[in-house]
Parts: structure tokens; sequence; C-alpha cells
């Protein structure tokens, strides 16, 4: 009463109300005093207490316990008071589910209300409230709305029918509702149109076998009309349906792209965005020698340099496409580098993705411009930002051969600049320069030695080291510079012990008389007095190597090194196609596919740009030669004479490119001990490492997966024990499949492959034992995949290095990635490998134990657990016996996870456990699985969960085969 | 699709008000957003997509308010900014000002919107001129008005209400070009101490022009925009004096853009009021109106001695109006010194500016303005930007391009006559000349 009083009094003195007073002060008993006012009889008394309702529920207080008394306003002919009511409703509906029923009726007459406005409002609500038990009471009212006479209505029941699918699916379903949904598309408003194909798409999304989205020329055509007269978020709807479409030729390619091209010129980017998604996809159809694709990409330019003068985060997703754009079609930007100029008060973000397409963008016509731009950027303050364009001086010179010495030139005058950071970065670049053109610029040594002192950062430090010992013969005090470096030695971070190690036992090598203290002294430091095992082993090998054979050592450190190539940072070409049909999403602006970051996304959809019709050039046949990261250098072979020695194979563990140019295996870091010893710690051993590219950064650790592909193969002299150090195959526990010959010898020429899966921390391997059954020599080895249901790709060329004599056998090692292509495979884990060597190409399949599959951060949370477990169908479950098993809970338990099934939580129920578990796999599926266990009954009954129920049948057989090995 | 979610947050990372539009997502994960931008703006590295878990915040920063969106799923991230940024729109034109406390004070429309403006994370309605038809502020007004949806709404003229009626129908059309450019420093050291700097050559330049229109007429009028745009000459072969060639257009979405991409022709039902027709980018080499010399001598631990020198590169018969000339100087300097031929010069110290005003700048003259700081004998040790001098100016009657409003036909079934009205105005749009610090 004298709030109301207050109010009155306010309003009489002209006072200006505001909202703001609904969140004056608690009074103890204020929820009482509210109830009392909820039931007021006063229309005005009733409102004003809701709206109080609603305020103390926006900041965050608990006004449930007055579900009964607001419900029992929403019978009511005041809007506003309407709109309040079922507010409140979807905040706490989900916590009250038995008391939401008592708002069933009001919905079910309100959707039959006179006035549009509430009928919407009634069907949009209800959507909203997530609570099982009504929604089958909702399902009549959503068909009456449907068929509304009013547009209004209809285009919010549309959108109700993919809140509801979300909620029940089956119901959906079985109600029609989606062929009334599709229905709609054919609608003759066309904002009806536009929210259908929402829906539709939406739920096409989370379901994506479901085939709902049936387009054909029919629906195309429809969707095309509706386009020119939607509003802007309908224009995106449809373009991004459009998207998913695949025309059949490339006539209907074009005709499409004619009718997509006016979007340009709307005024909103993502508008834009979505058209040239379209565009970029379709054009993939047209020959290139049509004009009209020249047309189209001349059409192209305009509207993306245009999207750079939007607000700051459209730009920034504006330019992460664009980098895309032009790692696809360089052609259409070819012209515009001065518009990705930077400016003083772009933000940081659009600052260094600016800088990045510049690069890209950079070629002999424009470099001069270019450098003058990034030099302008070097002296700038933020320290990011200058460092990026430091290094961005580097890849210009490593891109176009011609500005090599400019760049060197400008990077010398910066490293006067005396500026900490810039030195540093400038060193770590130049290092890459010297790689790139040897022999060239030695000169600006004497430079870099003047700044030694002031390196503080370990790549830095690293990269100077790495030039000392490169060039030990040059630089008089070598010897000096290096041994201040070792005062500190156990105080430097890895990367610096191990090229300091390297680059000591180069100078050594060069200037022997002088330096043999120097050397001991590292090898004594780098062997026993640290517990870093790579450096220990390298310094040991080191040590043999020098002590048994002085000659050798000296071909094996002081070898020539493979050039580093050009564009390292591309994405790989697969993954950018993906990207390019992502267009304007997440996943343009990750750089990553959605797979990669959506929960579930079940894998099964990566998205492909469509194959050009008519040419001969077919995206589907596995083209064995080249290998699967697509940047692996033909010309490699011919730097490293191929011996068949021991030398031989040294060498070319170094010649590993990093080939996983795409996101890299998140777990390539923390390489197995045992087995990185032999890989990354030999291969880091000749020097090579050391930014064999600008794009290995700090590559140190992150060596390529890549395993010597000659374990077993004889090893000269005192190397053989060292080998033994590592060992391979530690126990991890995983489970591992006995090898089967998976290509017989007389189906292959005399080549018999037999093999089995891994995982080894993290990483999948396929393990292969290539035996040579014919008369004679076989070499030239590659692999492929076929596209699979995982995406299981080689995430490195087939390591088979010495040419493999009659009767030899060899084991090799192929680590794998799961980001490559995308097929249903029946079996779900079969696999079709593509095997070539110097006589032929021979294919076989295999199957893969899912359990490979099984990521090491598979343990669900509790909570989760429980409420994803509810979330699954029932229909999704499918149960087992697992007969004769004769382990008992615990160990069983154990046993599992070591192969990433996690047990969550266990219950002893009369005698019969019951361990909750659960799997993740690479793809982000989720699998959850109750397994039972009787005392003294071998058989155990299993029982698992997933959304993607066709995978069970796999998890089951692992389950199997684990517990019973 | 797109949003699951969205929050408005004030400055300190407390939720103002929410609507969860897909339930997907757990509203607690807005508390990580705060700390995970606190944690990029330490590294100097913000970004506008942060992730936490398998959640993605989408986020923009009005006045002292952070607009998120959160999504699990791969959104259309173009979209949601879009989006973000049309809330914006639409709540200032309801508040007046996107604030902390207009949100608190409107909670009630606020939510109302939320709930118009997306529905499951799709965007529905998002023109405040016709939301302001069903949803308005006044609880009184509500009950009259709201009986019924607009038809606009769901209209393909979604943009224009039916029924509007002036007495006197005239159009009024403004063409403003805004010029951006970017000119080049380079420094002279002499004796190490003093940094001479001058300005060299145009590194880009070009001209965004928009048309701005203010409708008064009544019905259902029909359009027609006629410019001297060199694509639609070339089209019907006529040639009729100067053509402009532009880069690339953009139109509000009432023109009907098929139309302009089969024939140039540029139609459309106009929004009643004011409103954004269209814009283009003009990307030919622009002579820079007004040139800027400057020489700034840096004597260390004593002195900064600036000379700017202005000249109006345009037609004598021209005036620039509200000329201002923004030079910046050493955060540290002091004791200001100016003397100008011209207008009015100020030290503006919370944004080490020195700023230079002429309020009319007559085409072809030349003004210059010396100004002195002191600075402290200790050096401030901390590294500073090198901010370039900015122009900002504008100058009536004119358009750099030359582009022309050659007719506007106004056709409505009541046949009415209406008169538009055309004026030209280029101005400054990013106009910079690094200089070197």
């Amino acid at each position: 009463m004298e709030w109301a009083n207050q109010l009155c009094e306010n309003r009489q003195f002209g006072s200006k109300m505001t909202d703001s007073k609904y969140f004056t002060t608690t009074k103890k008993g204020e929820i009482f005093e509210l109830k009392a006012e909820l039931n007021s009889d006063k229309k005005e008394k009733k409102k004003e207490a809701v709206k109080k309702v609603i305020a103390s529920m926006t900041v965050g207080k608990d006004v449930s316990a007055l579900f009964p008394d607001v419900v029992n306003c929403m019978q009511t002919d005041n809007l506003e008071l309407k709109k309040l009511v079922y507010l409140y409703l979807m905040n706490y509906a989900k916590s009250q589910p038995d008391m939401a029923i008592m708002a069933v009726n009001t919905f079910v007459k309100d959707c039959e209300d006179a006035n549009p406005l509430i009928r919407a409002l009634a069907v949009r609500t209800m959507g909203c409230i997530r609570v099982d038990k009504i929604t089958e009471y909702l399902c009549e009212p959503l068909r009456k709305c449907l068929k509304d006479e009013d547009p209004y209505v209809r285009k919010t029941a549309a959108v109700c029918v993919a809140k509801l699918h979300d909620i029940n699916a089956q119901l959906v379903e079985d109600q029609g509702f989606l062929d009334t949904l599709k229905d709609l598309i054919s609608d003759s408003n066309p904002m009806v149109v536009a929210n259908a194909v929402a829906a539709l798409s939406e739920i096409a999304e989370s379901h994506p076998n479901s085939n709902l989205l049936d387009l054909n020329p029919q629906s195309i055509n429809k969707l095309l009309t509706a386009l020119n007269e939607c509003t802007e978020w309908g224009q995106i709807f449809i373009l991004d349906c459009l998207a998913n479409y695949t025309p059949r030729d490339d006539r209907e390619s074009q005709s499409i792209c004619e009718r997509v091209t006016p979007r340009l010129s709307h005024a909103n980017s993502a508008v834009v965005l979505s058209a040239v998604k379209v565009l970029m996809k379709f054009m993939e159809m047209l020959p290139k020698d049509l004009d009209y694709y020249s047309t189209l990409l001349k059409k192209l330019a305009p509207p993306l340099v245009t999207l750079l003068s939007a607000e700051p985060e459209l730009q920034y997703v504006a330019l992460r496409n664009i980098n895309l754009i032009v790692q696809k079609r360089p052609e259409i930007l070819k012209h515009e580098m001065k518009v990705f100029f930077v400016k003083y008060n772009d933000p940081i973000y659009v600052k260094l993705e600016k800088l990045d397409i510049m690069i890209r963008l950079a070629s002999q016509a424009n470099i001069a411009q270019v450098l003058a731009e990034l030099k302008e950027y070097a002296t700038e303050v933020d320290v990011d930002f200058v460092r990026k364009a430091v290094r961005a001086i580097g890849r210009c010179a490593i891109k176009v051969e011609q500005s090599a010495e400019r760049c060197v030139s400008t990077l010398l005058d910066l490293i006067q600049t005396k500026v900490n950071y810039v030195v540093q970065e400038a060193i770590v670049v130049i290092k890459d320069i010297f790689r790139k053109y040897p022999n060239k610029y030695e000169s600006v040594i004497a430079t870099l030695c003047e700044n030694l002192d002031s390196l503080d950062e370990p790549e830095a430090r690293a990269a100077m080291i790495w030039i000392v010992g490169e060039y030990a013969e040059r630089i008089d005090n070598a010897d000096e510079l290096l041994e201040s470096f070792l005062e500190g030695f156990h105080d430097e971070s890895t990367q610096v012990q191990l090229q300091l190690l390297t680059a000591i036992v180069k100078l050594f090598l060069k200037k022997p008389t002088e330096t043999q203290e120097l050397v001991q002294q590292v090898l004594s430091l780098a062997t026993q007095d640290s517990d870093n095992p790579d450096l220990r082993d390298r310094g040991y090998i080191y040590w043999r190597l020098l002590s048994t054979d002085p000659v050798a050592a000296k071909e094996v450190v002081l070898a020539e090194k493979p050039l580093i190539s050009e564009e390292t940072d591309l994405i790989e070409p697969t993954l950018l196609e993906e990207l390019i049909c992502h267009i304007g999403t997440l996943a343009s602006v990750y750089h990553k596919p959605p797979s990669a970051f959506v929960e579930g996304s079940r894998g099964v959809m990566h998205k492909r740009l469509p194959a050009r019709t008519g040419s001969g050039e077919s995206t589907e046949s596995p083209d064995v030669g080249t290998a699967a990261g697509g940047s692996a250098p033909e010309a490699a072979p011919s730097i490293i004479p191929s011996q068949g020695d021991l030398l031989g194979d040294l060498l070319n563990l170094d010649m590993a490119p990093p080939t996983t140019s795409g996101p890299p295996p998140p777990t390539t870091g923390m390489q197995m001990g045992g087995m990185d010893l032999l890989g990354g710690g030999l291969d880091s051993l000749l020097g090579g490492d050391i930014g064999g590219s600008p794009a290995m950064g700090a590559g140190f650790g992150a060596a390529p997966a890549v395993m010597p592909a000659s374990l077993n193969a004889p090893v000269g002299g005192g190397l053989g024990d060292l080998f033994d150090l590592g060992g391979v195959g530690m126990p991890m526990g995983a489970y591992i499949p006995p090898k089967i010959v998976w290509l017989p010898a007389m189906k292959a020429k005399g080549l018999e492959i037999s093999g089995t899966f891994a995982r080894r921390a993290g990483v999948i391997q396929m393990e292969l034992i290539l035996t040579n059954k014919a008369m004679s020599v076989m070499t030239d080895f590659a692999i492929q995949f076929n596209r699979n249901s995982f995406g299981l790709a080689p995430a490195g060329p087939l390591q088979v290095l010495t040419p493999l004599g009659p009767n030899q056998t060899i084991e090799v090692s192929l680590p794998l990635s799961t980001v490559g292509p995308v097929m249903k495979m029946d079996p779900l884990n079969n696999l079709q490998v593509a095997v070539k060597n110097n006589i032929d190409v021979f294919y076989f399949s295999c199957q893969y134990p899912i359990s490979m599959l099984f990521v090491e951060d598979g343990k669900m949370e509790r909570q989760v657990f429980l409420a994803t477990w509810k979330d699954i169908p029932n229909d999704n479950e499918s149960q087992f016996q697992i007969k004769d098993c004769h382990l008992n809970s615990d160990a069983a338990s154990s046993k599992l996870q070591g192969s990433n099934i996690f047990t969550i939580a266990k219950r002893t129920v009369e005698g019969q456990d019951m361990l909750y578990m659960s799997i993740k796999l690479s793809n982000g599926i989720w699998v959850l699985a109750e397994l039972r266990v009787q005392a003294g009954n071998p058989n155990y009954t299993i029982s698992l969960k997933c959304r993607a129920p066709e995978v069970s049948q796999c998890v089951f057989q692992c389950y199997e085969a684990v517990l019973k090995n | 699709m797109s949003a699951s979610a969205v929050f408005v947050l004030d400055l300190k990372g407390k939720v103002l008000i929410c609507r969860n539009y897909k339930g997907d997502v757990d509203m607690a994960e807005i508390d990580h957003f705060l700390p995970l931008l606190m944690t990029q703006e330490e590294e100097g590295l913000t970004c506008p997509i942060m992730s936490h878990g398998n959640v993605h915040f989408l986020w923009i920063k009005h006045t002292n308010l952070y607009l998120v969106a959160t999504t699990n799923k791969n959104s259309n991230a173009s979209l949601v900014y879009a989006f973000l940024y049309k809330v914006v729109e639409v709540f200032t034109e309801y508040f007046t000002e996107l604030e902390e406390e207009s949100i608190q004070d409107n909670f009630v429309v606020v939510y109302e919107l939320l709930d118009e403006l997306m529905d499951f994370g799709f965007p529905q309605t998002t023109d405040s001129k016709i939301l302001q038809e069903y949803i308005t502020q006044e609880g009184t007004k509500l009950e009259v008005a709201k009986t019924k949806v607009p038809t606009t709404v769901t209209n393909a003229v979604s943009w224009r209400s039916e029924g509007i009626k002036y007495k006197k129908n005239e159009v009024f059309i403004d063409v403003i070009e805004s010029i951006n450019l970017l000119v080049s420093g380079f420094t002279r050291r002499m004796l190490g101490l003093i940094h001479v700097n001058a300005n060299g050559s145009v590194m880009s330049s070009d001209i965004v022009g928009t048309v701005k229109l203010k409708t008064m007429l009544s019905g259902m009028p029909e359009l027609r925009l006629g410019l001297n745009d060199r694509a639609l000459f070339a089209l019907t072969g006529r040639d009729k004096g100067k053509t402009v060639t532009m880069e690339d257009v953009k139109f509000h979405q009432c023109v009907r853009l098929s139309r302009f991409e089969s024939d140039r022709t540029i139609s459309f039902i106009p929004p009643d009021g004011e409103s954004e027709l269209m814009s283009y980018r003009i990307n030919t080499h622009v002579k820079p109106l007004i040139w800027i010399e400057s020489v700034i001598e840096k004597f260390s631990h004593s002195r900064v001695e600036i000379m700017v020198k202005a000249k109006g590169q345009f037609k004598k018969q021209s005036v620039a109006n509200n000329v201002e000339v923004r030079v910046p100087v050493p955060s540290d300097a002091d004791s200001p010194k100016f003397k100008t031929s011209t207008g009015h010069a100020k030290y503006v110290p919370e944004k080490n500016l020195a700023v230079w005003t002429i309020k009319s700048f007559p085409g072809g003259k030349e003004f210059l303005m010396r100004a002195s700081f002191g600075l402290p004998s200790v050096e401030n040790d901390e590294m500073e930007g090198k901010p370039p001098i900015t122009v900002n100016f504008e100058i009536p009657y004119f358009t750099v391009s030359g582009i022309q409003v050659r007719y506007m036909k106004i056709i409505e079934k009541s046949g009415y006559q209406a008169l538009p009205w055309v004026r030209y105005i280029t101005q400054s749009g990013d106009y910079q000349l690094r200089s070197n610090f």
C-alpha cells in the first residue's frame, strides 16, 4: 500500500518513473508481501507485483516460490501482464515441472485467442518451456498455429517446431510436423518461408542423416524467389541453406550464382558473407574458361573490400574468411594489397589478421610497398604486433626471392634500433633466411654477434647458437661465444641446450684442435648432469659417433641440410575446402573444422566443395603418389643422397617435413617417452630441426610425429645398443590386437603386409610389417587411405627409406590423424588402404579396433554423465552380453582404463557391481556405458548409450577384446 | 545456427539482463566471460571470439556494457555480430542512450524486445520503427495499439507501414562523401637528437559515399533514383557529361537488388522518415583536399617545436567548415605556446594532442600554425605510440567524386506531386597523416 501511494505521489509531481524502482531493497518477508499483492483483485496492483517479481528474477533472486501465484495471473486480457507471466514461466517451469502443467490450459486457450499477437506469443513461449510433461499437450495448439491465417503466427509456429524437436524429436516426427514444416517452404509469405528454412536447417544439422532438406531444383527455385523478398536475416537463413545444395551441373550452378550475386550489394555484412559462401562453393563447378567465371571472380573483390569498413568484430570475421579465400583463390584479391594496410586505430586483432593477409598477397609486383609498410609497423609500440611484423619481413624474404636482399637489410636496420624484442625476433627470422638461401647473406653475422648479450628469449638464443655453430668456420671467436653460453647451461631451456650441444659438436668437427676441451665439457654436461632424456641421448649419440668414427660423425653432423619450403603455413587443402563451405561461421574464424570444437558433431558431415563437372579430375580417386599432407616437397629426396646405410637413415629422419599444417593433434607435444628418444631426438640431432620452417615455430618438442622407419634395420657398431635404450612399445596398458596379414604376397606381386593398430600416448599408430617375398628390390613406398568413418589419415608419409631387398622385412609405424575426409563405412571401422611401391599400387581393407579412437580426456563429470544419460533417448540404448570373463569389477575397470574407457562411478546392488563408464571418440562423440558384473558369474551385461547408436556395436567389440586379452 | 543466449553485462561482468533462447548452453557459463576477457587484456591480445570448454562467447562493447552471445554450435559468427549491433541500434532508438542505467530503467521493455528480436536463436523483426508500432513503452498505450500485429511485420515490405499521411509531400536527399586518406611519413635524423618529421606521399585514399533520405511522403510511394553512374550510362549507351564509377554499392533492404543487378535501376519503396538508402565506395586517387605539411623537431630533454602548414586544395569558390587539425604531442609535454596565422589552437593534454581549429577555410588558401612545448629533463621511459596527424573538415555543396542526383521519380497511386531536395557534402573520413615521433 505504502508503495502504491508513493507511486501516486510521484505521478502527481510528474517526475519520470522508471522500472528501476522495482529493484529497490529487499525487506523481510518480501516474498510474503508479493504473494499478497499477486493475489490482489486490482489489476494494476497485480501487474506491478508481477513486475517486481520479474525484477527480482532479473537480479538473480530466487522467486520460484511464487510460481502458483504468478501462474494465477496468467489469465488476463492485459498483454503486458501476460508477457511478464510468460517470461516468468520460461525461467522457472523447468524447476517446477509439476506446477508447469497448471499453465497448459491457458496456453491452449491463448493459442485460439482472437488476437494474433497473443496466439503467436503463446506458441512462442510454450516452445521455450522445456518440460517433457507438457510437450504432448502442446501438439494440438501447435498444429493449429502452423495453419493459422495470420503469417505472424505461422512464422512463429515454424520456429516452434524446431524447439519441440529439440525436446522430443520422436514426438515431432510422429505428429507429422516435419511435413507441415516442409510445406511451409511454399508459403506465400516470405518471412514464413525464411523461418521454415531456418527451422528445417537447424533440425537437419542435428540429424544429418534425416534427409530433411531434400533440396532439388524445384525447392531451390522457391528459395531463390523468397530470397528477394524476405528480411535480411531471412536472406541469411536461405543463403546458408542454399550452400548445402550441390547443383547437378555447371549450368545450374551458374544460374544459382547469377541469382545470388545481387546479395553482394546488401548493406548487412552477414548477408554478404553468406552470399560469398554460396558463390565460392558453386564456382568450383564452373569451367575456368567460361566468361562468366571470370566475371564472377571480378564481382567478388569489391564487396570483400567493403567488409573492411564494417564494425571491427565483423571486420575480424571478414578478415579470417578472406584469409581462407586468398588461399583458395588468390586471383580475387591480388590487386587489393593496399586495403589491408594497417591503420593506427585498428584493434590489435584486426591488425594481426591484416598482416597475415598482406604476406599472403605479397608478390614480386608489390613487395616494395609491403616491405615499406612492414618496416613502419616494426617501429610501432604494440609488442605483439611488432613481433609479427618482423616475422612477416622474414616470411617475405622466403616467399619472394627477389626481395630477400632488401628484407635482410631491413632486418639489419631494425636490429640497429636495439629494441630488445625486435632484435630477438629479427635474429629468429634471419636464421630462417640462412636456411633458405645458404651462403648468401653470411656477411651480416658480425652484426648479429654484437647483439648476443641482449638475447634473453630461448627461441632467439637457440637461433643465434645455431647460426654460430653452422658458420663456426667464419666466426673467429665462435668458441668464445659458445663457451659463454655454456656457463649457465643448466638454466637454459631445453631447446637452447640441444642447440648448444649440436653447435659445439659442429664447431669441434670444424676446428678440432682448439675446441677439444669445450666439446668434452658439453658432452659431460649433457650426458651426466642432465635429467632430460632427449638431451642425454643426443649427447650419447654424439659421444659414440665421435669416438668410433669421426669421419662418419662429420658426414652426419655437417651434412647438407634440406632447404625450407616457402609457404608452410598454408591450410591443408581438404581442410581448406571444408572451411570454405563454412564461410561466415565459427569454423571459418577458428580455421578448424566444426567437428574439432562442436561436441558430438557426429563426424559424418564434413562438408566438401562440389567436384567440377565435365572435367576429368575427380576428387574421389585416391592419388597414391602424393603424400597426405600435400606439402611434402617432392624435391626432398634429391637433396639427400638415398644411401642404404646408417648415415642415409639418420639423415632421412631429419627430412620428415612438417606435413600436418592443419591443427596438429594436441598430444604431439608429449610424444611417448621411449619412442621420442629416437624420433624427435635423433631428428633434432642433426641440427636440421631448428626452424625447419617458419611455421614450425618453437617446434623442438613438437617434432613431426614420424617414427624412424628402420629400427630393425641393421645398424652399425656401437649405436645398436643405444637404440635398445628406448625400446619400442612401452607397455601402456592399451589393448593392441595381434598383427594379422592384411595383404597376402600373392595378391600384391610379392609384397606382404601385415599389421595392427595401436594408440600410444594419444597418438594413433598403424603398425605395419612389410615383407618382400619377390625376387626384386622394392622402393618408393607410399600409402594413402580412402575416406572413412572417422577421418583417419596418415599424419606423415610412409617412412620406408631404404629399399626393401628380397626376403627382407621391415617394421614401420605410421602415425595417423583424424582430420581427414569423412565418409561412413560399412562396417563402421572399415578402412580401405592403398599402398604404392615401384612395382604397382595395391589395395586392401582392414578393420581397426574403435578403441584406438578413444581419447584421453574421455572422463565425464558425474553430473554431466547423469544428465547425458537421461538426455539420450532410450531407443539409442543397446545391450550386449560378454561371456566367459573372469575378472572382478576392479580388474575390469583398470584394464578398460588402459584403453581410455573411464569408470566414473561404481555401485553395488545385491552383490552385483554396476560400473558406469564414459568414452569419448576422437570426433567428439560420447559413449556412456553401464557394465554389470555379478560375483561368480562369468557373464557380464553391458548397456551402451550414445547419440550416434551406430557406434555401439563396435564399442561392444572393443569391450570384449579388451576384457578378454 | 546462431546464438543460444544473449546477455547484457556491466563492465564488472555482472549480468544486467539476459535471455536464454535455446537452452543448450548452461546460463552460468557467462561467469567465465569476464575472467577470460581480463586474461586476454593483460596479454594485450583481445579477440571478439573467446571460448571456454565448448562454449563460445561472441561479444561487442557499447558504452559501459558488454553484449555477449553464447553458443556451442558452429554458429554463423557474422550473423551474430550483425545481430548484436542491431540490438544496440534498436535499444538506442528506444532509450535514446544505451547504457547500464537505461537497461535497468526499462527492463520490462528490454525483455519484450529480446523476445521479439530473436526466436530460438533466429533473428526476427529488427526494424525499430516497426517494432515501435506494437512494442511501446507506455503500458497505457499498449492496450489500444497492440490489439493486432502490424501487417508490416510479415509483409514483403517490412520496413514501411501503410496509411502514412503528410500534408506536404517531400523527400530530402543528402549525398555525403567521406574522404579516407593515409599519407606516409618519413624521418630524418639530425645530430642524433633532433627528429625532423615531414609528410610524404599518399599511400592510399578512397571515397565512401552515402545517400541519406528523409522521406515525408504519404501512402506507398514508388521511388526511382537516377545517378550519373557510369555503368548505367554504359548500359543505356547514353553519354551525357561526367559519370562516376562506383566500386561497390550497398543498399538498404528496401532497394530491389536484382533490379539493380540487371539494369542498374535504383527502385524502392522508402522507409518513412530518416534512413540510409545506399552507400558506395570509389577507389580513385583523390587529391588530398586539405594537405598538411608538418615539421616536428624534438630536442630531447628540452622541448618540441611543431610547425604545421595546412593548404586547401579545392576550388576557390568552396569553403571548408570546422576544420580541425589534430597534432599528436609527447605525453610528458608541458607549457604549450601557440602562434597561428588564422583560427585558434589549444592543447588537449588528456589526449596528448594539439588541436588547431579553423572555422572557415577557403579553397586555395594556406595557413600556418607554430607550437612549442617543453619537455622534462627526465624522459618518460615508456615507449609511446606514433599516432598520426588527423584532420576533420566539412565542405558543403560539393562532392569530390562528382556524383550527381540526376532525378528522383516519385509515383504514388493517389497521384500527388512530391518535391525532392538534394544536398551535397564532402567531409573527412579516416584522414590520417603518419608522423614519426
